[in-house]
């Protein structure tokens, strides 16, 4: 397997309170996971919000420092270079696609600055004119008229300024893009056009995507593998179609069966399967399996004894005391 | 029986520096007691607006309904004072809005902001009006509904907020409640637990409920009639089995055919809506979706398409309908 990217029980834990007699807490937000991924695979992360799945994502790319664990990209690891120069080609070659377009844009710049700022910072286009044609190419690769170089991004729709943050991405060439829900923040009609744009992309210039995202429908339609999170751990992953045909863990199962489909007489006839209650607090995960609070199925060893990722067969793995 | 609510040909202007937006343009249909009646639509297609006039919470100026008749209960809403429509609203007609995080008062208690609407409204007195509090809790399916009642909303969890915002509504047993995306903001695992109180609450109460939603799957498991808006404008109404499994408006074909299937193979692909919605300053005298539209023709570029009475219930507002306009066979995905 051409491995392109590794995490090896990666943590990230933020201090939260505390004061000048207090210690601070611990919010484990990412605790403890592992995978890899192979080049030009779409893995996707699902899970509820605060499960930690955009912190791995940031943790990656090397926005946030992790608390332990390794980040193991193309066989160094990113955060062990000592060397600075070695570092950001490192960095170049791993971009993200923010979640929000109104946010992640700034608005007093025009699209062929933000789109050329990569450029400038990693001297990847001398002269102007190089530059700008070098813009213009990447406005167009993500389905934007070339000629709104000029323009600021007030003056594009939601969906637009998706394509400008994907532009922006795509400036250094990378290998490795994490998309942090790129398309929760834009219209139903839109977002099939930015997931197909994304694929096309894929395919011609071989990327490998991280895909986090909280719709599982869409998950399951533009990845090859999903993770699924809860709580800061991976409790399931398998490839797309097996995960969602034949889940195994029942918080993967309570997940899936929670999607409205929208098909009426099909939607009647499922029964769902409800959690009760919220997702525990990060900052004091319950001990053992963090899931048996809401598991419907949980044993006494769920409570005292953290289950280990199993593969139980084709590179389907669990962490679960209770599969059969 | 008379219908509960009946909308006629809603028109909702805003007065803004661009120019006039009109957000809502010619907007009928009708809701039976008892009945969940779903709104769907993408962003900035006037379903907010719709729901907002019902309750005239449109906010003048910029805002101004100029055209057609609201009734609730055989009475003009239109024509309500300000201080008549206090009395109408959170009593007989209540909203639940999408953003628990920001429509409930932080600095009240749930008990103050749950009993405040018995206490207005039903002139209750406090002592009745906590116990009413408290079933309203049980019902909406909070645990240890006592306790919770000293809660402020910081200390609750976003589904536990949006409980408590429909327990608000409930209060004063309303026949008319309007949810406005009521589980947008929240997750899967979470807006399935709403979708079932809202289910009971029809089951137990009976009460008449607007959806408005741009999720397909929430409007499937929980509407008897589905109304879809595009730029200001119904396209197509019909029982929720109608128009989500026999969908006649190249819209509602789009929308479907953009959702990813569960039984879509690796090879299939997506087929996004091109292009974008219109934008709503411009006057429309053709039909709203034209530009996106596949199958235009061309008396679309000339006339907006009225409604097309295709059977009594399932009604649709494309030229494509007329009798004499070329067959046209349904894209074989949305099958």
């Amino acid at each position: 397997m051409d491995t392109i990217l590794e995490v090896r029980n990666l943590k990230k834990h933020f201090p939260t309170g505390g004061g000048m007699l207090k210690k601070p807490e611990q919010v484990r937000a990412v605790d403890g996971i592992s995978f890899a991924m192979r080049r030009g695979e779409t893995l996707g992360l699902v899970g509820e919000s605060g499960c930690g799945k955009t912190t791995v994502g940031r943790t990656i790319v090397g926005l946030y420092k992790p608390t332990a664990g390794k980040v193991i990209f193309e066989d160094s690891d990113v955060y062990t270079t000592q060397n600075r120069r070695a570092q950001n080609r490192k960095r170049q070659q791993m971009q993200m696609i923010f979640q929000d377009p109104y946010a992640s844009l700034n608005p007093r710049m025009t699209v062929g600055d933000i789109v050329g700022e990569p450029l400038d910072i990693h001297k990847l286009a001398v002269g102007k004119k190089a530059r700008q044609k070098r813009i213009q190419y990447l406005l167009d690769l993500v389905g934007l008229n070339p000629d709104h170089i000029n323009r600021y991004p007030h003056e594009f729709s939601g969906g637009q300024r998706q394509r400008v943050g994907i532009a922006r991405s795509l400036a250094v060439e990378p290998k490795f893009i994490v998309c942090d829900e790129p398309i929760s923040a834009v219209d139903v009609s839109i977002q099939a056009q930015i997931v197909n744009t994304l694929e096309q992309l894929q395919e011609e210039l071989n990327l490998t995507y991280l895909f986090i995202a909280h719709d599982l429908s869409m998950v399951r339609y533009i990845s090859d593998r999903v993770a699924v999170m809860y709580l800061g751990k991976i409790v399931e992953l398998n490839t797309s179609a097996d995960l969602y045909a034949r889940p195994i863990h029942p918080y993967t199962k309570a997940l899936l069966s929670a999607v409205p489909i929208a098909d009426p007489p099909l939607e009647r006839q499922r029964k769902r399967i409800i959690l009760e209650g919220d997702v525990p607090s990060p900052i004091n995960p319950p001990p053992g399996c963090c899931f048996h609070t809401r598991c419907n199925r949980a044993l006494p060893i769920c409570r005292e004894q953290t289950p280990e990722m199993l593969d139980i067969g084709g590179g389907h793995l669990v962490a679960c005391h209770n599969y059969e | 029986m008379n219908p509960l609510l009946q909308v006629e040909n809603l028109q909702v202007e805003f007065k803004t520096y661009a120019g006039t937006v009109r957000a809502v343009r010619g907007v009928s249909f009708d809701l039976n007691p008892g009945e969940v009646l779903a709104i769907v639509g993408e962003s900035g297609c006037g379903k907010s607006v719709t729901a907002q006039s019902i309750m005239r919470l449109i906010p003048s100026p910029p805002g101004r309904i100029t055209g057609g008749s609201i009734l609730f209960d055989q009475e003009e809403i239109l024509n309500k004072s300000e201080h008549q429509m206090q009395r109408i609203r959170g009593n007989n007609i209540s909203m639940i809005f999408q953003d628990p995080m920001t429509s409930l008062n932080p600095v009240l208690n749930v008990r103050t902001q749950i009993t405040e609407n018995l206490r207005h409204h039903k002139k209750m007195s406090q002592d009745k009006a906590d116990a009413r509090a408290v079933e309203l809790l049980d019902l909406v399916g909070i645990s240890e509904p006592k306790a919770r009642m000293r809660s402020y909303p910081h200390e609750l969890s976003g589904g536990m907020r949006q409980r408590v915002m429909i327990a608000m509504a409930l209060a004063c047993d309303p026949q008319l409640l309007i949810a406005d995306e009521p589980t947008t903001a929240l997750d899967v695992t979470i807006q399935a637990q709403i979708i079932e109180v809202l289910k009971n609450i029809r089951q137990e109460l009976d009460t008449a409920i607007i959806l408005i939603t741009h999720d397909l799957g929430v409007v499937a498991g929980l509407a008897n009639r589905v109304l879809v808006m595009y730029a200001g404008n119904a396209v197509e109404k019909g029982s929720v089995d109608e128009v989500l499994c026999d969908p006649i408006h190249p819209y509602t074909w789009g929308l479907l055919q953009s959702l990813p299937r569960l039984n879509m193979g690796p090879e299939d692909k997506l087929e996004p809506i091109w292009g974008q919605p219109p934008d709503l300053l411009l006057p429309l005298d053709q039909c709203p979706f034209l530009p996106r539209c596949e199958y235009a023709m061309n008396i679309c570029t000339q006339q907006r398409p009225p409604f097309f009475n295709g059977d009594s219930s399932h009604i649709s507002s494309c030229w494509l309908h007329h009798p004499l306009a070329t067959k046209i066979t349904r894209p074989q995905e949305v099958e």
